[in-house]
């Protein structure tokens, strides 16, 4: 199998990341990695550094991993997951500006066509620009 | 010159429980523009501390410094970690490269003030943590080494932070709000208020 870009999704809310994900793999399929976390370290609304580090490593792919986040500390929090991975993986990862439902479904329907990191980031970041 | 590990044990000890007993205020804040959850995430930020001060305390100051900034990472829940997060940790890699306390607390200081700054891509003047810490940051340069400079690191601190109220907030959740962020003081700013006077406190009962 090709490997493609791997898809991070983190909420405030696992039932928002849940949610997010069954919709990427429905309409996209099984050919993208896709994780998910959300809730802060307690299980309430919120995120983890913690977690975000795990579902990175748990969507890992060479070709590098996009990562969506819904409101300002998941994107900040994920920000910080990124710096603490291992240094090799730290330059492919990126945190997209995207929204989040939307971003994920286009980051891995490009990714499932075999589209490199940047492309991927791209396609996403187009639903926020005006 | 350096920090007794008591000193730097009991000051962090002080500085977590106050924020902790502030936990209501801060929540009831961030209620008023936030998500209402900087008070329970701070919370348990610093109960986390606590529970790990003992191995904290055992630590050199730097290291000290970087494990209080990984445990509020990996425990607040909130932006308000990685931003508190980042404080400690940048304030730790200031004293792995030569700087030391407390000689040095304004350069130490000015990292760990600049990294929150870098981590929230924020500036003074947009009604976060930063408007209580860049002024205090000012007065400890200005101030340094005067004999008052505590007493006028705690009414910088106090001041710093009703001038936050008329602010309106471009960053962070409360910037969803515009306008009607107006009027209510920031939460981020009063928890650093609470931290700095806590500190202070710590000091000046050893003074």
């Amino acid at each position: 199998m090709t490997e493609t870009v791997g898809i991070v999704i983190v909420s405030h809310s696992s039932d928002i990341a849940k949610g997010t994900a069954d919709m990427v793999r429905q309409m996209v399929g099984s050919e993208v990695k896709v994780a998910f976390c959300g809730g802060n370290p307690d299980g309430g609304l919120g995120t983890s550094v913690q977690l975000i580090i795990d579902a990175i490593n748990a969507a890992w792919s060479p070709k590098g991993v996009a990562v969506l986040v819904d409101l300002g500390g998941a994107e900040t929090n994920s920000e910080m997951a990124v710096e603490m991975l291992e240094p090799a993986r730290r330059d492919l990862v990126v945190v997209c500006n995207a929204p989040i439902v939307e971003g994920a479904v286009m980051a891995a329907t490009e990714a499932a066509g075999g589209s490199t990191l940047a492309q991927v980031k791209a396609v996403a970041e187009e639903l926020s620009a005006d | 010159m350096s920090v007794p590990s008591e000193t730097f044990k009991s000051l962090v000890k002080a500085a977590a429980e106050q924020v902790i007993a502030s936990a209501p205020e801060l929540t009831s804040l961030d209620q008023a523009i936030g998500d209402g959850d900087h008070g329970t995430n701070m919370k348990r930020g610093c109960e986390a501390v606590l529970g790990k001060l003992d191995a904290i305390s055992a630590q050199p100051l730097d290291e000290a410094f970087k494990m209080i900034g990984k445990t509020l990472v990996m425990t607040v829940g909130g932006a308000s970690g990685p931003l508190y997060g980042s404080f400690f940790l940048a304030a730790g890699e200031a004293l792995s490269h030569d700087k030391h306390l407390p000689e040095d607390l304004a350069d130490v200081f000015g990292s760990a003030v600049n990294a929150v700054s870098a981590r929230g891509r924020s500036h003074v003047g947009e009604k976060t943590m930063l408007d209580v810490l860049v002024p205090v940051l000012e007065t400890l340069k200005t101030a340094a080494g005067q004999p008052d400079l505590i007493a006028r690191v705690r009414a910088t601190a106090t001041d710093a932070v009703e001038r936050t109220a008329p602010m309106q907030a471009t960053k962070g959740r409360a910037s969803f709000l515009g306008a009607r962020s107006v009027g209510h003081v920031d939460p981020g700013a009063r928890s650093s208020c609470v931290l700095v006077q806590a500190v202070c406190a710590g000091l000046e009962a050893r003074a």
